[in-house]
């Protein structure tokens, strides 16, 4: 089973101050992580790896500084690594990244699934799986939670599969992935036909620690290098050109207003601010 | 298109680099150096320098092209509907879009998918649009990728729509994705804010970026229509008018553009001691001062008594006392309530960002430094062991009279 793993480098928020005086992010000392979701897609490929054989392939579009993220990915079980990179590329919004993306995986070759974490913490958008699905032409399973089960290869379909549950509309294949999609009230169980790609959240599995001979190969391996030449792709669709939406206007938010602390006896405090919420909750 | 600093007007403050929110800019020999490929052309830096010294060269920012939009016009709301309810998602959009439709004097549209909902579709004519789009079939019934998508993207083509809005639900960030591909348009998530550009009849959509630390607008200056999905909680609900008149016009495809790859196989709602966070009016959340999963009943209790939901801080989920679909923040729900109550949570930045757009916060820690309180609207320094149950018998008392 092949598996591509889109993956984005990010500032780590974790240590993050705001600046009290001009209300802006203080940056310097910040560190650049692998997306928190990503590590979850990192770990569910290299998990469905063990489990069916085949390769895990890590993608990243971003600065040539985003190889950093690239290597640790390796050292968490991935086998290869493609850095999409170029100055052609800055600027790009979801539809354009969505765009490069899909182009670069087509140049990667054939794959059974392509993972994504559900959103990048820096943007959070949850726009370019779907994206990437939408270009690519391949179903997709957003917001999984857990994969119940995957049927490849030779493995027959199961007796009476499909039988009385597939209206004519729908399809029934024979190599499929059924999981958990997170909604906002329980979660759907969804079938997809293999090639697919799916999104992953938090509770699908909880990411291993890197190993000693992922650390060595890590620091080994060949990094593959993509730029916009490399990709057949139509170099009006890409970066700032290529992206229908353009940022005019960056600002700093109001800071919330500062808050008042309830002063005095657990009784007295407690009857006071039932009496502020009165008025929300009647 | 680049940017560039001119050495001879700038005096190294640094402005800029604290704007910049690439962290795209450095002082090298007392001046600001841009590197370019951390740079994404958003002009922060332009807006911040006091002394006119970083320009855009190359053209400047593309001319809009809103003369060969003319086709484009009226407003439209995707209007999500579960199990054959349309959701309130949908009707604060329709609040939101009557304005944007007003101000450009376009008529405000509902786009409504799904299997007998006639009635329904009514309804969003009560809520004030002037037209429902409705495609009514059985394979429609409930949410799915590629009907749906092929569906809208059908839609969009066949009556050119100059905006369209879609709620920023687990169904509407997967559908409008998609979509906005398939048409070749630019898609704002999660907006927060809009607003209308009457010059050049452009969206002004407005969207926290970096966990809600920096606030970005953005414009689709050469592509129609213009999409946002937009947060739950964050529009007014359009008012029920039951005379308002609009028009329901009856779509139907073929069998081809129903057809989905992917198959719906079970709809599991978790049953669960408390509604949804996203619908929630009230959250009461816990954290790692709670101590225990048994402590929650505190939480849970004062959540019944106030009819609100359940959260719980990343630390408290980790620690298994409470499920993934509590978890409040950066890796769990950005949530909106009117009012959040923060019990034993220290309120780490990862838990900030999920909560901090919350109408009122009420913060109960016994740490009076906990950084919980810098974005608390009331705070309580006190063991929320004693607060928590006097505090929800309070709130009986008066929900009962």
């Amino acid at each position: 089973m092949n598996i591509i793993v889109c993956i984005k480098q990010v500032p780590d928020t974790t240590n993050v101050r705001i600046d009290p005086e001009t209300n802006t992010l203080v940056r310097s000392g910040v560190q650049s992580i692998i997306n928190p979701f990503d590590m979850y897609a990192i770990e569910e490929a290299v998990r469905l790896k063990e489990k069916f054989g085949g390769l895990v392939t890590i993608v990243t579009m971003g600065p040539p500084q985003a190889e950093e993220a690239l290597r640790e990915a390796i050292s968490l079980g991935g086998d290869e690594a493609v850095l999409i990179s170029d100055r052609a590329f800055a600027g790009s919004d979801t539809w354009a990244t969505s765009y490069t993306l899909s182009k670069a995986i087509q140049k990667i070759g054939k794959f059974d699934i392509v993972i994504c974490g559900k959103q990048a913490i820096d943007g959070d958008t949850a726009q370019v799986g779907p994206g990437v699905a939408a270009f690519l032409d391949i179903p997709q399973i957003t917001f999984v939670k857990k994969i119940e089960e995957i049927n490849i290869g030779s493995t027959p379909a199961p007796q009476g599969y499909g039988a009385g549950r597939v209206p004519e509309y729908q399809s029934a294949s024979v190599e499929y992935i059924r999981a958990e999609r997170m909604t906002e009230e329980g979660y759907d169980i969804v079938e997809s036909p293999l090639p697919c790609l799916i999104t992953v959240v938090k509770e699908i599995n909880e990411p291993r620690l890197p190993s000693l001979k992922g650390k060595m190969r890590a620091k080994k391996i060949e990094i593959k290098k993509l730029e916009a030449k490399d990709l057949d792709a139509d170099p009006n669709s890409l970066g700032l050109k290529g992206s229908p939406t353009k940022v005019v206007k960056i600002f700093t938010p109001p800071p919330r207003k500062g808050g008042q602390i309830l002063e005095g006896e657990v009784k007295d405090i407690c009857g006071k601010l039932v009496e502020l919420l009165k008025g929300e909750i009647l | 298109m680049s940017i560039k600093v001119i050495n001879e007007k700038c005096v190294g403050c640094k402005l800029c680099v604290k704007a910049c929110p690439f962290n795209a800019i450095e002082l090298v020999n007392k001046k600001a150096v841009i590197d370019l490929d951390k740079c994404t052309l958003c002009g922060a830096c332009i807006e911040s320098c006091k002394f006119d010294a970083i320009v855009i060269v190359g053209g400047g920012r593309d001319r809009p092209l809103h003369q060969k939009f003319d086709e484009y016009k009226d407003v439209w709301v995707f209007c999500e509907q579960k199990k054959g309810v349309v959701q309130s998602v949908a009707y604060e959009l329709l609040g939101k879009a009557r304005e944007l439709a007003d101000t450009l004097g376009n008529e405000l549209c509902g786009v409504l998918l799904g299997e007998d909902m006639k009635e329904e579709a009514q309804k969003i004519i009560h809520r004030g649009a002037n037209k429902v789009y409705l495609v009514d079939s059985p394979a429609l019934k409930h949410y799915q990728d590629e009907p749906y998508s092929k569906v809208l993207i059908q839609l969009i083509k066949e009556y050119k729509p100059e905006i369209v809005l879609c709620g920023a639900s687990s169904i509407g960030r997967s559908l409008i994705s998609r979509v906005a591909i398939g048409i070749h348009a630019g898609l704002t998530a999660d907006c927060t804010g809009l607003d209308i550009d009457k010059k050049e009849r452009l969206l002004l959509q407005t969207r926290p970026a970096f966990g809600g630390n920096i606030m970005a607008t953005i414009i689709c200056p050469n592509h129609r229509p213009q999409m946002s999905t937009v947060r739950h909680k964050v529009m007014k609900e359009a008012a029920e008018n039951k005379h308002h008149k609009g028009k329901i016009i009856e779509k139907n495809y073929g069998s081809n553009i129903y057809f989905s790859r992917t198959r719906l196989i079970d709809i599991v709602e978790e049953i669960e001691e408390t509604v949804n966070l996203t619908e929630a009016n009230v959250i009461v959340s816990g954290g790692r001062g709670m101590q225990s999963p048994e402590n929650f009943k505190l939480i849970e209790g004062l959540a019944k008594a106030l009819g609100g939901a359940v959260g719980a801080s990343r630390a408290a989920v980790d620690s298994g006392w409470k499920t993934y679909s509590h978890q409040v923040g950066q890796t769990g729900k950005t949530v909106c309530p009117k009012i959040y109550i923060a019990c034993g949570i220290s309120g780490q930045i990862q838990h900030l960002v999920g909560m901090q757009s919350s109408k009122i916060i009420v913060a109960i820690n016994k740490d009076p430094y906990a950084p919980i309180f810098s974005v608390a609207t009331y705070g309580i320094v006190g063991d929320l062991f004693e607060v928590l149950p006097e505090l929800t018998r309070r709130f009986k008392e008066i929900l009962k009279k």
